[in-house]
């Protein structure tokens, strides 16, 4: 475990060396970007709606038996911007992404490819790492952005509708403008850059680290998709205490 | 051969030794390749072959020994500049998001040495020499195992190599087109005086291209000389090796 949280910690530091080298591979940075929307976008609408409209569902008719409905929206929208944006999207893209990647770089490595782009004196670093890294750190908290709007949207369309709770979107968005500040956003984005860096480069790794065949892609994808996950459930701890102290 | 005026590059093997698991795979090899030689490393499959080849362009790290290219060690900094070398590898190893044009330009492109229409001239070019003219926009997974090995070359030839490594560069093709390869081989060696290191099992090649042969058997150098001289060794292993043949019942078969 400890050599591959040293490799992990050597790939990212020569991926960051390399990032002087990123307009170079812009074309390929650009076809990540459209590879990672393109797949995820959609999917990230939907999740959100859904994950904003059952936490309105859960806390909403609480709050209604209370009266506290005026902080239904402060509530969905510090919830969503804040911890499930963020971390919901990260555990999707780790899946659908993290895995594509892991799964690509991988073949690569056992048909050879690798090799012979070393052997071209490409580095396989700069010509396969750095653009996923830069593709994904910029992609995750877009998707985040849209992850947030839609979550607050889901939200506010049960508490309008749910008879629980049936408040009207005015009440919701008022509540909603006046608990999030755009720093909560920042929070949010801020964790979901981190997180969009330990899906890169862990998928990255595991694809580079490939070896077997098939079968060995196979496990380069779990072992990507399950070790990007648990890092960032952990590190959602250590950052939500850092940013905690900003966010006040 | 010729030494004087060539611009490939001198390659020494020094007490190479690899083992995978505990289990050794090079026992100690120790040979020189000199430059503009075409120098064949023949052996039975298991014997050593790919991971030698491997080690020898820098692939892999051996455990022990060391392998110069001109005086330097293969792994120091800037050494594939110095020399330039490229390999065929066994299955073409194309990048198979590439097109053939991409991926036979991709040197050249990477690394910024030429404009991009001179670079599509380059590729045609090579291509044509290979027999693929046209195929620039064809994808690799449209190609057979015969033609991929082909822009393998092409894509090698673009290098302009001082050194170039060839893993078993006729296996997957037809008859005719591993003596063009061969060809090939021969060609590019006699025109720039590449240093050529070619790995076969394919007796043919072997002994049609040759300058020298080295047969490997479990990780060893069995016997190393030219042609000649390696047919007239009498070590029991190598003879097997060279005169193993089929033997088939012509009679036909009784129902």
């Amino acid at each position: 475990m400890f050599q591959s949280v040293g490799e992990l910690i050597i790939l990212l530091w020569r991926t960051l060396e390399a990032l002087p080298l990123t307009w170079r591979q812009h074309r390929k940075v650009l076809d990540q970007l459209f590879e990672i929307g393109n797949a995820s976008l959609l999917m990230a609408c939907v999740l959100s709606l859904f994950i904003g409209g059952v936490l309105a569902l859960q806390t909403g008719p609480i709050l209604a038996e209370r009266g506290l409905t005026v902080f239904l929206g402060k509530i969905v929208g510090l919830s969503m911007c804040r911890e499930l944006g963020p971390a919901m999207m990260a555990v999707l893209i780790a899946g659908r992404i993290g895995s594509a990647m892991a799964a690509e770089l991988g073949s690569m490595r056992v048909y050879q490819e690798v090799d012979a782009l070393r052997t071209m004196n490409i580095n396989p670093i700069h010509y396969l790492v750095l653009p996923r890294l830069v593709a994904i750190s910029i992609a995750l908290p877009m998707l985040v952005v849209f992850s947030i709007l839609v979550g607050w949207f889901g939200g506010a369309l049960v508490s309008v509708t749910n008879y629980q709770i049936a408040i009207s979107f005015e009440a919701y968005f008022n509540s909603l403008r006046d608990g999030v500040k755009l720093v909560s956003i920042l929070n949010g984005l801020t964790k979901s850059f981190v997180f969009a860096v330990v899906i890169g480069t862990v998928s990255c790794h595991q694809g580079l680290q490939t070896i077997g065949g098939p079968r060995g892609i196979g496990r380069s994808v779990t072992k990507a998709v399950v070790n990007s996950i648990i890092l960032i459930l952990i590190l959602d701890y250590f950052l939500t205490r850092m940013l905690m102290h900003l966010d006040r | 051969m010729n030494a004087s005026n060539s611009q490939g590059s001198r390659v020494s093997v020094r007490g190479l030794r690899k083992s995978f698991h505990g289990h050794p795979v090079l026992r100690g090899l120790d040979f020189e390749v000199e430059r503009g030689e075409v120098f064949v490393l023949m052996g039975p499959s298991g014997s050593g072959k790919t991971v030698l080849l491997k080690h020898l362009i820098g692939l892999e790290e051996p455990d022990a020994g060391e392998v110069l290219i001109e005086g330097e060690p293969v792994g120091a900094p800037g050494v594939m500049d110095r020399h330039r070398m490229a390999m065929v590898f066994q299955s073409g190893a194309l990048l198979n998001s590439l097109t053939v044009g991409e991926n036979v330009g991709l040197y050249l492109a990477e690394h910024r040495l030429k404009p991009p229409a001179e670079i599509d001239r380059i590729v045609a070019e090579k291509l044509e020499l290979v027999g693929m003219a046209g195929t620039q926009q064809k994808m690799p997974s449209e190609l057979s195992g015969g033609m991929k090995k082909r822009v393998s070359i092409a894509r090698a030839l673009v290098i302009e190599p001082q050194l170039i490594f060839y893993d078993e560069p006729t296996s997957e093709l037809d008859p005719l087109m591993a003596v063009t390869v061969g060809e090939e081989i021969l060609r590019l060696n006699r025109r720039i005086h590449v240093t050529s290191i070619v790995v076969t099992h394919d007796r043919d090649l072997a002994f049609g291209i040759a300058d020298r042969i080295a047969l490997i058997h479990d990780g060893e150098i069995l016997c190393l000389g030219t042609p000649a001289a390696v047919r007239a060794n009498p070590h029991p292993l190598l003879q097997k090796f060279l005169t193993t043949d089929f033997k088939f019942n012509s009679s036909p078969k009784t129902p």
